[in-house]
């Protein structure tokens, strides 16, 4: 069988190497993802940073095989997942046991709870359908739906039994984001992708979710992949950085290196750009120019046009990875005499 | 002072199902020419009815009064209110949804113009062009459509249409919300840029707290149609009174993993605004909760001069809380 693999690393969970993926528009092929490459260890949290268009997205969709198709397919590379023994390589999965690794094994938390959920379905009979679906060890209606209170319970919802009928409208969003993420460990997985999971929320609210998805790490084990623009949740929450920037990773590191020496000039502008409450400055640093067109990349830097350290190597092909640290690396000429 | 606007107990209520929903209740706030104004709080909070009510944008008041200027809005009769709408002006929070797919850029700014009459029929476009080159926007791009720009643009567009007409406040409805944070910056920028220039009144609604730091010299604090704290910026950010202000705070994520925030959570969320709690709205969820609190309707107070608080925990307090 072809989709089965080693991983790199044992004590990944899931090990992205060299990703590629397309989309066929009507302006030409669109490279979403280019050349992406990071893992997630076991039990740690993965935050991926970057701005709307960079890919994010797309990377976090590959993974669970739920690229648009036919526009968009995956050209390259490969997407390792740990279930346990076998490795998978998810980029020739068939569907038939990608739809058994999905909720088994790696499950997803979607940005807009509303859109996510089902309107007319009771949001316990959703997660029932899960546990139906994936879990062998519920067989009985009146097990599955024990299951699924103790699940809702879990998630911190106080009274499961009311809210077991409800419907996503008579929730609030808060409510509906925590019925998702129930939804999403429900079998145990081994990777939780949560894509945005709370910039539909409130502060107040982001607050409960974030705790809530840091004790369920804790409870379950289980590797996180958070995908953001976010800075200050990536701070609180993640254990290791990746940032993204028109479709490829310009820097990645754990996140005490990311902060305090953020290499990549990007990195430093995402930093500055965002006013910081209790920090007072009285101009904000505003990135100028936008991202370039992704219909045709430039053959430098993607970031050159819009970088305030830009110098001559910059015109040159587009840099490689350099190693600050064995966990730190940047893709830029300015740091090309510090490897 | 030189005061622009005053909101006078401003009430807003919509009949619905479940019974009056009590959108905007009592608010009162006055706006110093060539300041920004700040409020804040969760969705659904009434911050954006607020506004709204302010433009007389949103049908008649429940009650209270609002006045721009000296006249109330409110009385005026329609020729009245159509010289005083140009003065007035609102930038919206989707620059998707709120510019029109069908004009192109320089209709989109030149259309109120001429409307108003406010330049010469020939001068219209290059007015247009000028207001465009103000903000940001290259002015040959103005026989392009909305959809040929990108989100930083389109909010650009929908500032240079309020701007020009020379309006002296601006209503600012969560206008870099739906942006990326290195656009958000350049819009707050040009914001800041504008009043600078054209001694613009800005009532900046945002759920965002940090950028409302950055740009208001004054914010209020709402919760469920009410305000709960009010003050100048760094005092309500220095020294916030109200337990909610004070976990609004303290939920902002700090990018910087060194810090371990003490976070105040609170349970549950907004409760509904047509079955709001007794008391005090905010009781149910609130940390510092005593007997009085669901009893008794806490009422806006001056705690120290210019910072006001509606809390019973803060007035039994000897010394206010303070937050570290």
């Amino acid at each position: 069988m072809a989709y089965l693999t080693q991983m790199k690393n044992r004590e990944n969970v899931l090990e992205i190497e060299n990703l590629q993926v397309q989309f066929d528009t009507e302006g030409g092929i669109v490279r979403s993802v280019d050349g992406v490459s990071f893992s997630v260890p076991k039990g740690s949290v993965v935050g991926l940073v970057g701005e709307s268009g960079c890919g994010k997205s797309v990377t976090s969709l590959s993974v669970m095989g739920l690229l648009q198709k036919p526009q968009g397919k995956i050209t390259g590379g490969e997407i390792r997942l740990n279930p346990g023994e076998n490795a998978y390589n998810l980029v020739n999965t068939p569907e038939k046991v990608l739809q058994k690794l999905r909720g088994d094994v790696v499950s997803m938390v979607f940005q807009e709870p509303m859109t996510a959920l089902n309107p007319v379905i009771s949001v316990g009979k959703q997660i029932d359908e899960v546990i139906f679906l994936h879990d062998t060890r519920y067989r009985t209606k009146e097990a599955i739906r024990s299951r699924t209170l103790e699940l809702l319970k879990l998630v911190g919802i106080a009274n499961p039994q009311g809210i077991y009928k409800l419907y996503p409208h008579q929730l609030s969003g808060g409510m509906r984001q925590r019925i998702m993420i129930g939804m999403a460990i429900a079998c145990n997985p081994r990777l939780l992708i949560a894509d945005e999971p709370t910039t539909a929320l409130d502060v107040t609210i982001q607050a409960q979710i974030l705790e809530l998805l840091q004790n369920l790490k804790q409870e379950l084990g289980c590797g996180i992949l958070l995908i953001t623009h976010d800075l200050g949740v990536v701070a609180g929450m993640a254990d290791f950085v990746v940032v993204m920037y028109a479709g490829r990773v310009v820097e990645k590191g754990t996140v005490a290196e990311i902060f305090a020496q953020p290499a990549h000039p990007y990195t430093i502008a995402l930093m500055k750009a965002k006013p910081v409450v209790g920090q007072q400055q009285d101009r904000l640093y505003a990135i100028g120019g936008k991202v370039p067109n992704p219909v045709e990349l430039p053959p430098h830097c993607y970031f050159k046009d819009r970088c305030s350290h830009a110098f001559e190597p910059c015109a040159g092909d587009y840099p490689c990875e350099i190693s600050l640290s064995p966990t730190h690396t940047v893709s830029c000429y300015k740091e090309a005499g510090n490897g | 002072m030189d005061e622009i606007l005053r909101v006078t107990d401003l009430k807003k209520y919509y009949p619905g199902r479940a019974g009056v929903i009590k959108a905007v209740d009592g608010v009162n706030f006055s706006i110093a020419k060539g300041t920004t104004f700040g409020l804040v709080g969760e969705s659904g909070c009434g911050k954006s009815t607020t506004g709204r009510m302010i433009l007389r944008l949103g049908g008649s008041l429940t009650g209270g009064q609002v006045l721009f200027q000296g006249q109330d809005v409110y009385a005026l009769n329609p020729k009245q209110l159509r010289t005083l709408r140009p003065k007035m002006q609102i930038v919206f929070q989707d620059p998707f949804s709120s510019l029109s797919p069908r004009m192109t850029v320089g209709e989109i700014i030149g259309e109120a113009v001429r409307e108003h009459h406010l330049v010469p029929k020939k001068e219209v476009a290059n007015y247009v062009g000028h207001i465009m080159d103000i903000c940001g926007l290259d002015s040959y791009h103005k026989n392009r459509y909305p959809h040929e720009f990108s989100g930083g643009q389109r909010q650009r567009i929908g500032i240079a249409r309020a701007l020009a007409l020379q309006p002296e406040f601006i209503l600012c409805d969560e206008p870099v919300s739906a942006l990326d944070v290195s656009v958000q910056a350049q819009i707050v920028n040009l914001l800041q840029d504008l009043q600078a220039q054209y001694r613009l009144t800005y009532l900046f609604i945002s759920h965002d707290l940090s950028v409302v730091e950055h740009i208001c010299h004054e914010i209020a604090v709402m919760y469920l149609g009410k305000i709960v704290e009010q003050g100048a910026t760094r005092q309500v950010y220095d020294n916030p009174l109200h337990p909610y202000t004070q976990a609004l705070l303290s939920a902002i994520p700090i990018p910087d993993p060194t810090k371990k925030t003490s976070r105040i959570l609170l349970q549950g969320s907004l409760p509904s605004p047509a079955d709001p709690p007794s008391g005090c709205p905010f009781h149910a969820r609130c940390p510092h909760r005593m007997d009085i609190c669901p009893k008794e309707v806490p009422t806006l107070r001056e705690i120290e001069p210019g910072h006001f608080c509606a809390c019973h925990f803060v007035e039994v307090q000897d010394t206010p809380l303070y937050f570290p």
